[in-house]
């Protein structure tokens, strides 16, 4: 199959091209992920942008994003494939008026005009290129992830009825996982693992002045280093990379010039979501003065 | 280059990592599409190829630097550069540059550094550390610091560590050889780490690997809750909807099934011998206070104390631990463990609280220090409550040696577990959730 992206270098240029900052592994890991066609499970906090890179991806590479979203309860139904049944009802009754043999009419109801692709389904059919997202896999339960394994693996879906879907060509799969269960070893095993963790200061603080570029240089070095340093509070909730971004918003729409102590707590409930976190980040906050 | 792969995939079995056969080829492949001479993208995609889960990267890490080591700095050392005045400009900019140069240096100068010796990499690590003062070059800076600079400054001396043992492990390698240094720096996976022998390092570990362990068991527990079996046939609601298909009953329907959840009671000994073994298990089981309908904790030594107040109404457990330690009245005559005392005043005081709704874990080793054991208080206490554990954070081939008295207690429990590490512990909380 044609390869995708022409080199790391490449991939990582054209995603800061989208505004995603990618360092050199997150750059590498994707550009083995489309010349060993095998899906990327990217695992890591709430909030360090795991679906975003998804999201950047396609942007960057023009492709089409097709998003599964896990729940709990999430059935072949919803992920693969349905059958359109008010449809074929239809059609048995036309065919009823027209006299048509059963045998003919149970080989039309069971064609690709009935049915229903759902995302996995979609992504495989798919005639142009195709960014694949399945958002938040340890939601569903481990019975259901073995519906993902033939996708995965073969690029195919099998539908009893009509026989295998093959790929036409092999999508670029993103998983992301917030860690609540562990995942399976046989999902494990057939992915690359990313594993997103907060970003460095000096990351941070280019991805803050890509995303948020109306905010002044040196303020944006300050708030990454409050932010770094919230993080190593013990808090319930560390603050991840969007609400960093939220808070930097905020500090521009409040027209912010100096940040000092008083204004960081003015506003930390951009950051920090829970009232035990907000009261321990206000404490540090007064005895650094 | 696959030999190396092959040796370097063996190494990181013995680790301890479960690398499979596919992930195995995996690697291999990916060798093929990235440049080897990039260390941050190699590094990259053996990892995604070969370590699923975040809590082993250190171990890999490791592994990775002995194989795939560069060659080690090759001048000597530059006699006239006052590496005093070069740590503190390190430190205090936090540059990357500046860091690696005094870690360089440093272990040229100061480590003593000379083939033949068999001496441990980490001896190395801490005679360059100790002679360079970084803790006191640190200590002076974060006298006059605010908090951010403080962050900046602990964090910039935990790279300035890596970086100096990174180079000793350079030249370690580059005189014996990848599979002896790498065999050298071999650490426990954190969940594998001995709660009785842990370092301060592993501890810290420990500690993180905790929460997000706690998380995963929470919802573990609750979606089994929700999933479980269905409850009995509901006689009435059947009928009536039988009535629809004209008194067949074709719609069953059921009761919702109303899972217990267990009303939890430790006892934890915090005697010195397996505190730290007891700090985990009280962090893991009020991590999940939710997930049962009452957690009260008690300590003892020779004395027993509840301390169930002092983790209430607190979402900080660790300082709730140490005011465990400090406030508890855990001693009662010389402070040392004494099971068969505690036991028989938990139960003179408490024992009539305990229901048959209530679990009770014990943790503790059982060296009862020679006194008198008497089991019998445990006899009771196991007619009067649902379930009855002991956790013993000693190895199965210890017990009942010396002072160890597991198994005269043991006849009275419904199980008595080894609970040396994290795994064996999330293996026991998950069974009885």
């Amino acid at each position: 199959m044609a390869d995708r992206f022409e080199s790391i270098g490449s991939v990582r240029d054209g995603l800061a091209g989208v505004d995603y900052l990618a360092d050199e592994a997150i750059a590498g890991v994707v550009f083995l992920a489309d010349r060993l066609d095998k899906p990327v499970l990217v695992e890591g906090p709430a909030g360090t942008g795991k679906t975003e890179l998804a999201k950047a991806v396609a942007r960057w590479s023009g492709s089409r994003l097709i998003r599964l979203q896990c729940y709990e309860g999430l059935d072949e139904s919803k992920a693969l494939y349905e059958w359109n049944y008010r449809k074929q009802l239809l059609r048995i009754q036309a065919g009823e008026g027209a006299g048509t043999s059963w045998s003919d009419l149970e080989d039309d109801i069971f064609t690709e005009e009935f049915l229903l692709s759902r995302p996995l389904l979609e992504a495989i059919r798919a005639d142009e290129p195709v960014v694949l997202l399945i958002d938040e896999v340890d939601r569903v339960e481990v019975e259901t992830e073995a519906l993902l394994l033939e996708v995965l693996s073969d690029w195919q879906v099998s539908v009893p009825e009509m026989g295998t879907v093959s790929a036409r060509r092999v999508p670029l799969v993103f998983l992301t996982s917030n860690g609540t269960r562990d995942l399976s070893e046989a999902l494990k095993r057939r992915c690359l693992y990313l594993y997103l963790d907060y970003p460095s200061v000096e990351r941070e603080r280019e991805i803050i002045l890509a995303r948020v570029p109306e905010l002044p240089g040196h303020l944006a070095a300050e708030v990454a280093r409050i932010v770094r340093s919230l993080r190593l509070l013990d808090l319930r909730k560390a603050p991840s990379v969007s609400e960093t971004l939220d808070w930097a918003r905020t500090l521009v729409v409040l027209g912010v010039e100096t940040l000092d102590a008083s204004v960081t707590e003015s506003t930390l409930h951009v950051l920090l979501k829970h009232r035990a976190d907000i009261a321990a980040a206000a404490r540090t906050l007064r005895t650094a003065g | 280059m696959l030999d190396l792969l092959a040796g370097f995939v063996g190494e990181l079995r013995a680790a301890g990592l479960p690398v499979s056969l596919t992930e195995n080829i995996d690697a291999m492949d990916a060798v093929r599409f990235v440049p080897l001479d990039d260390r941050t993208v190699f590094r990259a995609a053996m990892a995604a190829t070969l370590v699923k889960r975040p809590e082993h990267r250190p171990a890999f890490d490791a592994v990775f630097d002995a194989y795939f080591a560069v060659a080690p700095f090759a001048g000597g050392d530059e006699l006239d550069v006052d590496l005093g005045a070069l740590l503190d400009d390190a430190l205090r900019s936090g540059d990357a540059e500046a860091i690696s140069r005094v870690a360089r240096l440093a272990v040229a100068r100061l480590a003593g550094m000379e083939e033949g010796r068999g001496v441990r990499g980490s001896a190395y690590v801490f005679k360059t550390m100790r002679m360079l003062d970084v803790d006191g070059a640190l200590a002076r800076l974060l006298a006059g610091a605010e908090w951010l600079e403080r962050d900046d400054l602990t964090g910039a001396g935990l790279r300035l560590r890596a970086e100096i043992e990174a180079e000793v492990r350079r030249r370690l390698v580059a005189e014996r050889g990848p599979q002896a240094v790498a065999r050298s720096v071999r650490r426990p996976l954190p969940e594998d780490v001995d709660f009785l022998h842990a370092s301060r390092e592993d501890l810290t570990a420990l500690q993180r690997s905790l929460r997000p362990l706690a998380r995963r068991m929470a919802s573990r527990l609750a979606r089994r809750r929700r999933v479980g079996r269905q409850g009995r046939l509901d006689f009435r609601r059947t009928l009536r909807r039988s009535l629809s298909t004209g008194g067949v009953p074709a719609d069953p329907r059921f009761r919702r099934p109303h899972p217990h959840k267990p009303e939890i009671v430790v006892l934890a000994d915090v005697s010195g011998s397996v505190a730290t073994f007891a700090r985990f298990t009280l962090q893991l089981v009020h991590a999940l206070a939710g997930e049962f309908s009452a957690v009260r904790t008690f300590v003892f030594i020779d004395g027993i104390d509840e301390v169930t107040r002092l983790f209430a109404g607190t979402d900080d457990l660790a300082a709730a631990l140490t005011r465990v330690h400090e406030e508890a009245d855990v001693v009662a005559a010389d402070g040392h463990s004494d099971y068969g005392r505690a036991l028989g005043t938990f139960w003179a005081r408490w024992g009539r609280e305990i229901t048959p709704r209530t679990s009770v874990i014990v943790l503790g080793d059982a060296r009862n220090n020679y006194h008198a054991a008497h089991a019998d208080v445990l006899a009771d206490l196991r007619r009067r409550c649902r379930r009855l554990w002991w956790l013993n954070p000693e190895p199965r081939s210890y017990w009942d040696t010396g002072d160890s008295i597991v198994s005269e207690y043991a006849v009275h429990c419904d199980g008595v577990f080894e609970c040396r590490n994290l795994r064996q512990l999330e293996a026991f909380v998950s069974q009885i959730g």
